[in-house]
């Protein structure tokens, strides 16, 4: 629907991402910022920078959430991608709606009811909380993401494709594997970093989750944030935030060049038929 | 045949690590505290057999329950919840509307743009959008010093610590979650049925109420649902930003939780907050589906 992108339409998108954007852009400057105190201007430094690094409660925090998002995010794709192909490619099956239910649900289902469950869970059949009841938890909640990323493009993508391969005697292995992940490639690598971002944010199902000796990022920059702001956790919510811009805008160019090597294969293709 | 594999896998994991979990949830929510731990008596002995089972029946105990439904805390604390997420979801659906809007209408070579900016800040931190605006709201914070400076006003806004601060939060936080939806309706909403109404002498206020609201509704469903569950339940919000007068339900279980140690009462409240949201989750569910089938 575009016929006229006029004034008020300029006008609200414009305010709109003002709205989104201005409190991330001002606490990046701030963590720039050489006074501790968050609304005077001191003069630039980079200082809280330099100290995040010999911080080490703060760096082996980092190095946790990093490895329980990596492994999470992973399992979470496979999963969630044999979730997807589920609702898309199995018609209809004894429980089907039921399924359907369990990937949709975890979506909406507010934080501190999933973290708490998890946490029963763990408890009662004994598991030791910490790194792995962490993942456990992570892979549950974001393999619904995954699947949802990956669903959308197994749904508008053209089955045929997958019948020759089956017609021409290629097992459903075989096919999935040489036909249909070429083509959702790009949907897989977006769930994985959906998850992976999704992993590395999480405060309240982490906190239910995890033990002694298996404190997150978030977890840290929560217990340091209810005493106050201080600029350095400016700084290394700064650093998350750039990480994860380059990270995303990288994956939309990778998808981008690989949607347009698409089109001119298919261009070349149908040149040579003609 | 191998295509159960390919089910059985993802489906039983979900069932092991969402669905069995709120069976023990409700169990304990039964069961009274004890000062061990875990912090709850159990309530099912499997090494006991058949005499376990009974037992199980025989110690069922809604106290619990009597003690959250009764006591005016949790009562309002629900009551509250639903009210500012409801008070929210229409905010964000008022701010949502004019930029979903405006994107729509917006040249097509940019839309998948404008859509990436929408969705970036989605992808980076939750907590630290919301800390963001600790920075901006509290006494003298960036927005009362930039409102003083500027002579708009003489004595700061204490906006830090109130509901207020709780609505631009949500608003903040999830209006990604409401424009989304609503643009993916607007985007394909036929613009010659508004050149229609044009020719026929609609005036365009009209046309849009006549046309364009109803159009993307679906949109502003989804939109709603999504935004206002999650905000229902919400804790990092109220706890960053409302600071001690904020009543929220999801606030009052963490408490529960992590301060009184009290897990069966903690078990309670997420069971009841369940209850409460399940009409909402149904619904959700439903208009995916729905709209799955249509995509097929």
């Amino acid at each position: 629907m575009s016929t006229r992108f006029s004034w008020f339409n300029i006008t609200s998108v414009v305010i709109g991402f003002a709205f989104l954007y201005i409190p991330i852009l001002l606490l990046v400057i701030y963590s720039f910022n050489e006074s501790k105190l968050v609304t005077v201007w001191g003069g630039f430094s980079t200082k809280w920078y330099q100290g995040l690094l010999s911080n080490e409660g703060l760096m082996d925090a980092a190095w946790v959430t990093l490895r329980v998002a990596v492994i999470s995010a992973t399992l979470a794709t496979i999963l969630g991608t044999m979730a997807a192909i589920v609702m898309t490619r199995m018609g209809k099956f004894k429980g089907r709606t039921f399924f359907s239910g369990l990937i949709f649900a975890p979506l909406v289902m507010p934080e501190v009811i999933t973290g708490l469950s998890l946490l029963l869970l763990f408890v009662a059949i004994g598991l030791d909380r910490g790194f792995w009841t962490v993942v456990i938890a992570h892979t549950t909640f974001t393999m619904c993401f995954a699947a949802v990323v990956v669903q959308a493009r197994m749904v508008d993508f053209d089955k045929s494709v997958e019948e020759a391969a089956m017609d021409l005697g290629a097992s459903p292995l075989a096919t999935f594997f040489q036909v249909t992940l070429p083509i959702i490639a790009p949907s897989v690598i977006s769930a994985w970093l959906l998850a992976f971002t999704l992993s590395l944010d999480d405060l309240v199902i982490a906190s239910f989750a995890s033990g002694p000796g298996a404190t997150t990022l978030p977890m840290k920059i929560y217990s340091q944030v209810r005493l106050g702001v201080t600029p350095e956790i400016n700084a290394i919510s700064s650093l998350m935030i750039g990480f994860v811009t380059i990270g995303v805008l990288a994956a939309s160019y990778v998808s981008k060049q690989q949607s347009i090597r698409v089109e001119q294969e298919r261009r070349r293709a149908i040149g040579a038929a003609g | 045949m191998r295509r159960w594999y390919v089910i059985a896998v993802p489906y039983l994991w979900l069932i092991a690590f969402f669905l069995v979990p709120f069976f023990i949830v409700f169990r304990i929510s039964l069961s009274d505290v004890a000062t061990a731990m875990p912090p709850y008596v159990p309530l099912f002995d499997v090494s006991a057999g058949l005499a376990g089972i009974s037992n199980f029946f025989s110690q069922l105990d809604f106290e619990n329950y009597k003690f959250i439904l009764t006591d005016e805390l949790y009562y309002s604390a629900y009551w509250s919840s639903i009210v500012i997420a409801g008070i929210a979801t229409f905010l964000t659906l008022l701010v949502a509307y004019p930029i979903a809007y405006g994107m729509a209408r917006a040249p097509k070579e940019w839309q998948p743009t404008l859509m990436m900016l929408i969705i970036l800040p989605f992808w980076t931190s939750f907590l630290i959008r919301v800390y963001a605006w600790i920075g901006i709201l509290k006494n003298e914070g960036l927005l009362n010093l930039f409102l003083t400076s500027t002579g708009l006003i003489s004595e700061p806004l204490s906006i830090m610590n109130t509901t207020t601060a709780v609505y631009i939060g949500i608003v903040y936080s999830y209006l990604p979650f409401m424009i989304l939806p609503l643009y993916a309706s607007l985007e394909k909403i036929n613009p010659s049925l508004l050149e229609a109404a044009n020719d026929l002498g609609c005036p365009p206020w009209k046309a849009f109420w006549q046309v364009t609201f109803p159009l993307s509704l679906p949109g502003v469903v989804a939109g709603c649902l999504l935004v206002f569950i999650p905000a229902t339940g919400e804790f990092v919000i109220p706890d960053l930003l409302g600071g001690s007068d904020t009543l929220m339900i999801g606030k009052t279980l963490w408490s529960e939780f992590f301060n009184n140690r009290d897990w069966p009462v903690a078990s309670a409240v997420a069971v009841v907050l369940l209850l409460v949201l399940v009409v909402p989750i149904v619904l959700f569910q439903r208009m995916q589906e729905r709209q799955q089938e249509a995509g097929r």
